[in-house]
């Protein structure tokens, strides 16, 4: 009987002639529910506030300061001299910490967190088949994750149009291309980021559905992160280091060379796509078959 | 992983469809402990079914197994006259449940926390949700609470939430674990007449309570379980039936009455100095009597006392804290 709760999804065919006829529009249901969940949490609200707080506090330290050209650092020469690079600042702060913070709590809190409070079986014999259940957390949870990528991405962006105004970009190497190609490569940018932080997303999801405390599956998240970031930096691992989730969560700095080698920047999302296969894969299977005690 | 026995061209759905649960051999373990073990249930349609046991006995697990929560080592479940788990999506919109307590998002209000279980059912209409939502919790009588958040809500409250969220839609079965745990005496008899008027609609009830009062007054059918073992069930009458009425002789002279009641073969299961009591089995009380006063035993007072379902319940689960393993 084990294996039976697989099939549970496709069971469409009534019992009897009294079965319930399915509704139009159920999934557009089910994930507008799933938004509302994530989205008005005062938690998450919370920690969208201070990922947005970032790029603020960057482009008003830099417009205070206000380095001559030539003097101060370069990322912060960069900023002053376009606002563009405001947002290209933030991303780079915001992803080693309060990106992948964000992540482990909303991914780790998916399924563990309905465990915990005991609406997961409630949820499960409304009913929602569990392969639903998945796919619809994961949407929330992915919602999530580009909501306070483009928040970063849109706050520096504005902030740094007023602070700093928006010019054609000079990159790395002193030339320049226009405008609309630099937006281009910003959000070029936000969606390397978010490939890179999916496989982050696919192992809390995995951790979520193990336990039935949520703070447990946002730590153990931290954790590997953190991790990654220690082995990262012994270099004695060699070419296991390429293995690692954040081995070129940087690779999106491609974006700022004259030339975007294309090649390059997908070779880089091979890992994080990896991750999010494999971890994905085994937070779905491992909900299909759990047997939901809490 | 056996075959099951409904056929799904329908040829032999008349007999099916007259059980709402059915299972057999139904088989849960955890490790070594064996919580529910071969048990074979049967719900008639229409029924108010008194799930009965005491604390760990399999009751739950049971329920969980029912509902697809869990999956079960051996066995065969039917609900509604359609094999489960595999048949959850068309089978459980027409189950309303409240499992062992409610649980709802503490952070929402009781309306709120409706709206999301209603608008994640496939099989409901969104145009007429406000309007079920509303019915619901004004049938619990929550319709003053309604936008207060679920945190605020005292015990009887969540409760009244859980039965509401199991009344969201009509429905076929409901299954209710513990109904009445924290409400107030107002609100248990509240249950009892939703339970009632349930079954007058035609539903079928599985109500699972450990106050045997209650569901005395209630219940159609009862089930009991003891240590994962499904010990008794049927109706009410019929289960109380294997129950043995008590007779208790009042007399001084106990020692030559219980010589007496062992020369007829009854078991004497209580003896105080100035009375003693004793399983009356098939014997008549009057000849009893008869039997008695020809001994010369000197009775003062003679009576028949009809077992209660907490009497059977003690006498089959056993007296005490001890959790049966």
């Amino acid at each position: 009987m084990r294996g039976s709760t697989l099939s549970a999804d496709t069971a469409i065919a009534p019992a009897t002639a009294a079965a319930p006829v399915r509704h139009r529009g159920v999934l557009g249901r089910q994930l507008r529910s799933e938004l509302l969940m994530v989205f008005r949490r005062k938690r998450n609200i919370a920690m969208l506030v201070v990922l947005a707080l970032v790029p603020i506090l960057i482009g008003t330290a830099v417009y205070l300061s206000a380095p001559r050209p030539g003097e101060g650092p370069p990322l912060v020469n960069q900023i002053a001299g376009n606002g563009l690079f405001l947002a290209f600042a933030a991303l780079t702060i915001c992803l080693p910490v309060f990106l992948p913070l964000a992540v482990s709590v909303v991914a780790g809190d998916a399924v563990a967190g309905e465990a915990s409070s005991g609406t997961l079986r409630y949820l499960l014999t409304v009913p929602v088949s569990r392969t639903r259940l998945f796919f619809v957390k994961s949407a929330g949870v992915l919602a999530y994750v580009a909501f306070a990528i483009l928040l970063v991405v849109a706050v520096g962006t504005v902030l740094g149009a007023v602070l700093f105004g928006i010019h054609g970009v000079t990159l790395l190497s002193g030339d320049t291309v226009s405008i609309g190609t630099g937006f281009a490569r910003t959000a070029g940018i936000a969606l390397f980021v978010f490939v890179d932080l999916l496989g982050l997303a696919a192992m809390a999801l995995f951790f979520s559905t193990l336990t039935e405390v949520p703070i447990g599956a946002m730590a153990a998240t931290v954790v590997c992160a953190i991790v990654f970031a220690v082995l990262e930096s012994v270099p004695q691992l060699g070419a296991f280091r390429s293995l690692l989730l954040t081995h070129n969560w940087l690779g999106f700095a491609e974006l700022l060379r004259p030339v975007v080698q294309l090649r390059v920047l997908v070779d880089d999302t091979y890992i994080p796509l990896a991750y999010t296969a494999i971890f994905g894969t085994a937070a779905w299977a491992r909900l299909m078959t759990a047997d939901v005690t809490s | 992983m056996t075959a099951l026995t409904t056929d799904r061209d329908g040829t032999s759905a008349g007999t099916v469809e007259d059980a709402a649960i059915r299972t057999s051999g139904l088989t849960r373990r955890f490790g070594s402990h064996i919580a529910v073990n071969d048990v074979s249930l049967s719900v008639p349609r229409g029924a108010v079914f008194g799930f009965l046991g005491p604390n760990g006995s399999g009751k739950t697990t049971t329920i969980r197994l029912l509902l697809g929560l869990m999956a079960a080592h051996n066995g065969e479940i039917e609900v509604l006259g359609a094999p489960m788990p595999r048949m959850a999506a068309s089978v459980l919109p027409r189950v309303g449940v409240l499992v062992e307590g409610p649980a709802f998002y503490p952070y929402l209000s009781g309306q709120a926390n409706l709206r999301r279980l209603d608008s994640l059912d496939a099989t409901t209409d969104p145009a007429t949700s406000k309007a079920r939502i509303a019915s619901a919790l004004d049938r619990v009588g929550l319709a003053a609470a309604a936008r207060k958040n679920y945190r605020r809500y005292s015990l009887g409250m969540k409760q009244r939430l859980g039965l509401a969220a199991a009344l969201l839609r009509p429905r076929d079965l409901l299954i209710l674990d513990e109904p009445t745990n924290g409400l107030d005496p107002q609100g248990t008899r509240e249950v009892r007449s939703l339970i009632r008027d349930l079954a007058a609609d035609g539903r079928t009830v599985l109500v699972s309570s450990h106050l045997l009062a209650e569901i005395e007054q209630v219940a159609t059918h009862v089930g009991i379980m003891s240590g994962g073992r499904l010990l008794r069930q049927g109706t009410l009458a019929e289960v109380m039936s294997s129950a043995t009425a008590v007779l208790r002789i009042d007399t001084a002279a106990t020692a030559l009455a219980i010589g007496v009641l062992e020369r007829l073969g009854l078991s004497v299961d209580h003896i105080a100095p100035d009375w003693i009591s004793a399983k009356i089995a098939e014997h008549k009380p009057e000849h009893v009597n008869a039997e008695l006063v020809r001994a010369g035993v000197p009775v003062r007072g003679l009576a028949l006392q009809q077992p209660a379902l907490e009497d059977l319940f003690v006498e089959l689960t056993g007296e005490g804290f001890d959790v049966v393993r």
